[in-house]
């Protein structure tokens, strides 16, 4: 069977619930794209989510400041003291009970130990996903990338849920 | 994207199936390789492994039987539509 048509499929649906105007999904001309500089095994690895990650009895930054959208917690943190508030997702078919199926924070620690790459900087991005394409655009990959050059990020995982 | 992994797995699994660290090893090494190896902009590779033997789950995505969002998860999402369209409209977003 072939792979679920999401974006016809969302369509349809939002459509059948009554939401006329269809989503547009961001669509770019040119893709940047610059090969990688040296081996991976030289490499700091920096993560990015829109997974909504929090730490488990702690409010989140948008508890506290609703329009906030990009936020960093620690790469070391207990992956037992993560979660995610994310409500978008399959509950049908899968589970958002183990982190690293959607943050593969142990696996790319265990990359380190392996010796395939350098290092995980010491904080990850999540980028609460809002409405507007042209904020995430000019606001808050903007912001990322600032964090990540301090961060001195060779490349960059993003992981969407 | 510059570069893209495809798992044809549940929304919720992007990076393996869960609790099984084998499957998670290699999705985010088909990631890794990919920053290696590709050499031009939008280079996708799919991710082999399948999800369930029995590929009936992707049927009833987004269908009626099974609503996307609970009842509770929708009236959180129209709310924090609102609270966006507020501070945009306050210019505070």
């Amino acid at each position: 069977m072939s792979h679920v048509r999401y974006i016809d499929k969302t369509r349809e649906y939002y459509r059948n619930e009554g939401y006329e105007t269809p989503y547009q999904w961001a669509h770019f001309d040119e893709i940047p794209f610059t090969p990688l500089a040296r081996p991976l095994a030289g490499c700091r690895v920096g993560l990015v989510t829109t997974s909504e990650m929090a730490l488990i009895g702690e409010a989140g930054p948008w508890d506290d400041n609703p329009g906030c959208n990009v936020y960093a917690l620690p790469t070391d943190t207990p992956i037992d003291r993560l979660y995610t508030k994310k409500e978008a997702y399959d509950r049908y078919a899968t589970t958002l009970d183990d982190v690293n199926a959607y943050l593969p924070l142990t696996r790319l620690a265990e990359g380190v130990a392996a010796g395939r790459i350098a290092g995980v900087v010491p904080r990850f991005q999540v980028l609460y996903s809002q409405y507007s394409q042209r904020k995430t655009l000019t606001v808050d990959a903007p912001e990322i990338l600032r964090q990540m050059r301090e961060d001195r990020v060779d490349v960059a995982v993003l992981t969407a849920i | 994207m510059p570069r893209f992994v495809f798992s044809d797995f549940p929304l919720g699994s992007p990076t393996g199936r869960p609790f099984d660290a084998a499957s998670q090893h290699a999705a985010l090494e088909l990631g890794l390789r990919l920053l290696e190896e590709a050499t031009a902009p939008g280079t996708t590779v799919v991710n082999p492994e399948a999800w369930s033997a029995d590929p009936s789950w992707k049927g009833r995505v987004f269908t009626k039987a099974q609503p996307f969002l609970t009842e509770d998860a929708t009236a959180k999402w129209q709310q924090r539509k609102a609270t966006y369209r507020s501070l945009r409209a306050t210019g505070k977003a």
